[in-house]
C-alpha cells in the first residue's frame, strides 16, 4: 500500500533521512523503531508532506505523492496521529473528532464513525463535551487516535504514541493499537519503546541516524542480538 | 428620590445600545487577531468603506436600502479576503511590526481612495426615522435597530464558529496551526475565509453606523482607536473579552458624555483603560501574553 | 569618508546663501524638520519599541508652547519646557506599565495609537482654548518691521530658522549615534531578541526602555515646539493623531530604520513625493485630493513587502555595507 523509495529529507541544510526505502502492505502493521534523533518523526512528516522530500519517492497504492499538497494527503487515505497528540486544547473531544472528519467525504459518515470511535474508546464517549486540553495523557492519546480514524483512512500513521505516558498507560494504548490492527486498519507506527511496540506489530524496520539498519518480523527482531544488546539492555 | 435622574438612565441605556454596536465592531478585529495573529490597523477604514459602499449603492445607484446593505457587507468581505491574499500573506512570516505597518499603509490608502471617490464633504444616507419615546426618555430608532442587528450578528457569528465545520476549523487553527493539513484543511484557505468574515463583520458594522452618522473619509479615526482599546482591554484576540469590554467602555463614553462634553467621555474611557493596563496588562479576560 | 561628510555638511549649511528662493528654502527647512522628527522617533523604533503614538508628544509640545504664550504670555522657552515636562509625564504613565508588564508588539502599538488619538481628542475637546479643529496661531511678537524676537522665539527670516533646525537635526543625529554606541542599545537589542534572558543577566529591562522612550519623547516634544514657532499655525490633525504618527513610521521605514541617516532619507523622500505630485499634476492635483496619501499608503505596503529595510538600508546592503539589522530568529 505504502512504498518509500530512496527517500531523503531534512530541515534546511540539515539532512535527517538518507535514502530510506520501506513498504507497508495492506492490512499489515509495521513499526519503525530506533533511538532518539534517528529521524522517525521526520519520516512520518515526510510521508504526510509536512516537509518536502529532497530526493526519492513516496507512493500510496501505486500513486506518487510528489505533487500532492500537504492538506490533500488525507484524501489519499493517509491519516496521522502526530507526536505529542496535538489535540486542539480548547475544543471539546467531540469537536476534535469533528476536525478529523473535516474532509467533505468524511462529513457524511461523521455520526457512524463517531459511534465507532466511542465504542472503541468508551471513556471518550463519556467525556465528549470536555475540553481536550483538560484530558489526561492517556485520554488525549485515545482522542488523538480517534480523531485520526474519523476520516476513514486506509493507512494510519502513529508518531510515538507512548511518548510522555506512564508505563501502565502505554500498555493500554498498545492494546488499543492492536485492536485497531485487528479491525483491519493498515498501521505504521514509529516508536522508541521497542519492547512494547514489537508485541503489537507484524514486522519492523530499525532506523538509526537516518538510515535503515535492519528489518524483519517482530519475532526475528526481538530475538536478534543487535536489538537486544543495544536497545533492550539484555 | 433625588439621585434618580431619568436622563442619566437614558444615558446608561444608550450606553448599552452603543455597547452592542461596539461589541460587533470589536468582534471582527478580535477574530482576525485571534486566528491569523495579525492586527488590521485599517479595520476602522474598512468599516468606513462599508459605509460609503452602502451610500453609493443606496443614494447613488438607488438600490433599496436592505439590498444596498447586503452589497456593502459583500464588498467589505471581498476587501478583507483580497487584503489578506495580497497584502497580509506576503508578510505573514515576517516580524509582527511589518504586519502592522502593512495594514497601516492600507489605512492611508483606503482613506485616500475614499477621498478620491467621494470627496471630503460629509455625506449622509438621508434615512430619517422618528425617535422612539419611552416615558421621558427618547431613543433614536436607528440606534435601537443597530443594537438588535449587532446582537444578531454576534449570535450568528457564534453559531457559525461553533456549529459548522469551517467555523470549527477557524477556531482550531488559532490553537494549532501546524497540524491543520493533517485534518485536510488548507490553512491559507481558512485564513482567507476568516478575513472575509472579518470584513463582513466590518461591513455590517458600517451598515449600522451609516444609519446613525454622517460619512467622511477620516471617520475611521472616530471609532478606530476606541475599537482597538476595547479589544486590548478585553484581551486581544479574546472575542468574549471584547464583548465585555465593549459594554464597559460604552458606559464610560455614554455616561461620561452625559456629565461632560462628549469628547471627555472618550478621555475618561482612555484613562480607565490605562488604569486597567496597570492592573491587568493582558486585558480583563486576556490570557498568556502574546 | 569623514572628509566627504564634512564637505557635504558644509555645502548643506551654506544652502541659504545659494539664493534659491523662499519656497525652496522652506522645503529644505521642512525636510530638515521632519528629518529631525523622524530621527527622534527612530531612536525608539529601531530598538523594537514601535510607537504609533508619537503624534501625542509632537502635539503636546506644539500646543503647550502656543497656548501658554497666547493665553498667559508665557515665554516659549518656558512653554517648551512645560511641553517637555508634560511629554515626559505622559511617556512615564504609558511607558511604565507597558514595559514593566511586557506589553510589546501589537498591544504596544495599539496602546500608543490610542494615546495619540486621545491627545488629539483632548486638543479638540478644549476647543475654547485651543481653537479645536480650526487650529491655532501664536500671537505675533513681531510688529512694525521687527524681523526677529529671541524672547518670543519668532523669526520672520527663514534663514534663521534654517540654522536653528539644522542644528537640531544634527543634534538628533548625535543622540542617535550616542544611543547606538551605548550599553543601553546593546541591552535593548538583547531585550528585543530574548527579553527573559536579558533580564536574567541583570539588564534592567524597564529602566532601559523607559530611558530611550523619554529621550525620544523629549526630542519629539521639542520638534512640536519648532514646528509651531516656524509654521506659526498648528491644528490637531497635523501635529497629533494617528495620521502624523503613521507618517513618521512610514517615513522611517521608507528611509531605513536601522541606519543613522535612514529617517532623513525618508523625510526627504516623503516630502519630494508630495511636492513631485503637486508639480506633476498641477491643477489636476486639486481634483485629486489625497492622491499623495493614496500613494503613501500603496508605497508603504509595497515597501514593507519588498523592501523592509528601506531605501537607504537596501542601498547599503547592495553595496555590501555593514550589518544594518540585528539578526532575529525566524518566526
Amino acid at each position: 500500500m505504502l512504498a518509500l523509495t530512496d527517500v531523503c529529507a531534512g530541515y534546511g541544510s540539515f539532512q535527517a533521512l538518507f535514502g530510506i526505502s520501506l513498504e507497508v502492505k495492506a492490512g499489515e502493521s509495521v513499526a519503525v523503531i530506533g533511538p532518539n534523533g534517528a529521524g522517525k518523526t521526520t519520516l512520518l512528516r515526510a510521508i504526510s508532506k509536512l516537509i518536502e522530500l529532497t530526493a526519492g519517492e513516496v507512493t500510496m497504492e501505486g500513486r506518487s505523492l510528489r505533487r500532492v499538497a500537504p492538506h490533500e494527503v488525507i484524501a489519499r487515505g493517509i491519516s496521522q496521529v502526530p507526536e505529542n497528540r496535538r489535540l486542539f486544547p480548547r475544543l471539546t473531544v467531540e469537536e476534535n473528532l469533528k476536525m478529523g472528519a473535516f474532509l467533505p467525504a468524511a462529513r457524511n459518515q461523521f455520526a457512524q464513525r463517531r459511534e465507532f470511535v466511542y465504542a472503541l474508546f468508551p471513556r471518550m464517549g463519556e467525556r465528549r463535551a470536555q475540553l481536550a486540553g483538560t484530558l489526561s495523557g492517556g485520554e488525549q492519546q485515545m482522542c488523538a487516535i480517534g480523531r485520526a480514524l474519523m476520516s476513514g483512512p486506509k493507512l494510519l500513521l502513529l508518531d510515538e504514541p507512548s511518548a510522555g505516558l506512564a508505563p501502565v498507560i502505554v500498555q493500554s494504548i498498545m492494546q488499543m493499537v492492536k485492536r485497531i490492527c485487528a479491525e483491519g486498519y493498515t498501521v505504521l507506527i514509529v516508536e522508541q519503546n521497542i519492547r512494547q511496540v514489537l508485541k503489537v506489530v507484524d514486522r519492523a524496520y530499525l532506523l538509526e541516524t537516518g538510515r535503515i539498519k535492519s528489518s524483519g518480523s517482530s519475532a526475528e527482531l526481538l530475538a536478534s542480538d543487535e536489538i537486544r544488546k543495544a536497545y533492550l539492555g539484555i | 428620590m433625588e439621585i434618580f435622574d431619568v436622563f442619566l438612565l437614558e444615558a446608561v441605556l444608550n450606553g448599552i445600545l452603543l455597547g452592542g454596536l461596539l461589541a460587533l465592531l470589536s468582534l471582527g478585529l478580535n477574530l482576525i487577531f485571534g486566528v491569523i495573529d495579525v492586527v488590521w490597523i485599517c479595520y476602522a477604514e474598512m468599516i468606513m468603506i462599508g459605509m460609503y459602499a452602502v451610500y453609493a449603492l443606496h443614494v447613488q445607484q438607488h438600490w433599496p436600502l436592505v439590498a444596498a446593505m447586503a452589497g456593502g457587507i459583500a464588498i467589505v468581505a471581498l476587501l478583507g479576503a483580497l487584503m489578506h491574499q495580497f497584502v497580509i500573506r506576503p508578510v505573514l512570516a515576517a516580524e509582527p511590526i511589518n504586519q502592522l505597518l502593512v495594514t497601516g499603509g492600507m489605512l492611508f490608502f483606503l482613506q485616500a481612495a475614499a477621498t478620491l471617490a467621494f470627496g471630503i464633504e460629509f455625506k449622509n444616507l438621508g434615512v430619517r426615522m422618528a425617535p422612539i419615546a419611552y416615558g421621558e426618555m427618547s431613543f433614536s430608532a436607528p440606534r435601537l435597530i443597530a443594537f438588535a442587528v449587532a446582537v444578531a450578528g454576534v449570535a450568528a457569528t457564534y453559531v457559525f464558529l461553533t456549529r459548522t465545520y469551517v467555523g470549527t476549523a477557524i477556531r482550531a487553527i488559532s490553537q494549532d496551526r501546524q497540524i491543520m493539513p493533517l485534518m485536510g484543511v488548507n490553512p491559507d484557505r481558512i485564513f482567507t475565509i476568516t478575513s472575509a468574515l472579518g470584513g463582513a463583520l466590518a461591513g455590517l458594522g458600517g451598515c449600522l453606523l451609516v444609519l446613525q452618522y454622517d460619512i467622511h473619509p477620516a471617520i475611521g479615526l472616530s471609532f478606530g482607536p476606541i475599537t482597538f482599546l476595547i479589544c486590548v482591554l478585553g484581551g486581544l484576540g479574546n472575542m468574549l473579552g471584547g464583548l465585555v469590554a465593549a459594554f464597559i467602555f460604552a458606559q464610560f463614553i455614554s455616561v461620561g458624555g452625559f456629565f461632560f462634553h462628549i469628547e471627555w467621555g472618550y478621555v475618561i474611557a482612555f484613562v480607565f483603560f490605562i488604569a486597567v493596563m496597570f492592573w491587568r496588562p493582558q486585558g480583563i479576560l486576556g490570557g498568556k501574553q502574546r | 569618508m569623514k572628509a566627504l561628510a564634512l564637505l557635504a555638511l558644509a555645502a548643506l549649511a551654506a544652502v541659504p546663501l545659494y539664493g534659491i528662493g523662499n519656497y525652496p528654502l522652506h522645503l529644505v527647512i521642512m525636510c530638515l524638520l521632519w528629518a529631525y522628527v523622524y530621527t527622534s522617533w527612530s531612536i525608539m523604533g529601531r530598538l523594537g519599541m514601535v510607537s504609533f503614538g508619537h503624534g501625542a508628544f509632537l502635539g503636546i509640545g506644539a500646543y503647550a508652547v502656543v497656548m501658554l504664550w497666547n493665553h498667559f504670555g508665557v515665554s516659549p522657552w518656558l512653554g517648551a519646557l512645560a511641553g517637555v515636562l508634560a511629554s515626559v509625564a505622559v511617556a512615564l504613565v504609558i511607558g511604565f506599565p507597558c514595559f514593566r508588564f511586557k506589553i510589546v508588539g501589537h498591544y504596544f502599538a495599539l496602546v500608543t495609537l490610542a494615546l495619540s488619538e486621545v491627545t488629539r481628542l483632548i486638543i479638540v475637546a478644549l476647543r475654547d482654548q485651543t481653537g479645536g479643529s480650526l487650529g491655532a496661531t501664536p500671537n505675533t511678537a513681531l510688529a512694525q518691521g521687527n524681523t526677529w524676537s529671541f524672547a518670543a522665539l519668532q523669526f520672520s527670516d527663514k534663514t534663521v530658522w534654517f540654522y536653528i533646525i539644522l542644528a537640531f537635526w544634527l543634534a538628533a543625529l548625535w543622540v542617535w549615534v550616542r544611543v547606538d554606541r551605548s550599553m543601553t542599545r546593546l541591552a535593548l537589542e538583547a531585550i528585543s531578541q530574548e527579553e527573559d534572558a536579558a533580564a536574567s543577566i541583570g539588564i534592567n529591562v524597564t529602566k532601559s526602555k523607559l530611558f530611550v522612550t523619554l529621550i525620544s519623547a523629549v526630542m519629539m516634544s521639542l520638534g512640536g515646539v519648532l514646528y509651531a514657532q516656524y509654521q506659526t499655525y498648528i491644528n490637531p490633525e497635523t501635529v497629533s493623531g494617528i495620521g502624523v504618527s503613521l507618517q513618521m513610521v512610514f517615513g522611517v521605514i521608507a528611509g531605513g530604520m536601522f541606519v543613522m541617516l535612514g529617517p532623513t532619507v525618508g523625510a526627504v523622500f516623503t516630502l519630494l513625493l508630495a511636492e513631485g505630485l503637486r508639480l506633476a499634476l498641477g491643477d489636476a492635483f486639486k481634483q485629486f485630493p489625497a492622491l499623495d496619501l493614496a500613494i503613501y499608503g500603496l508605497m508603504l505596503v509595497l515597501f514593507i513587502i519588498y523592501m523592509p529595510k528601506g531605501i537607504l538600508g537596501a542601498a547599503l546592503e547592495a553595496w555590501g555595507g555593514r550589518g544594518t539589522r540585528p539578526a532575529s530568529a525566524p518566526r
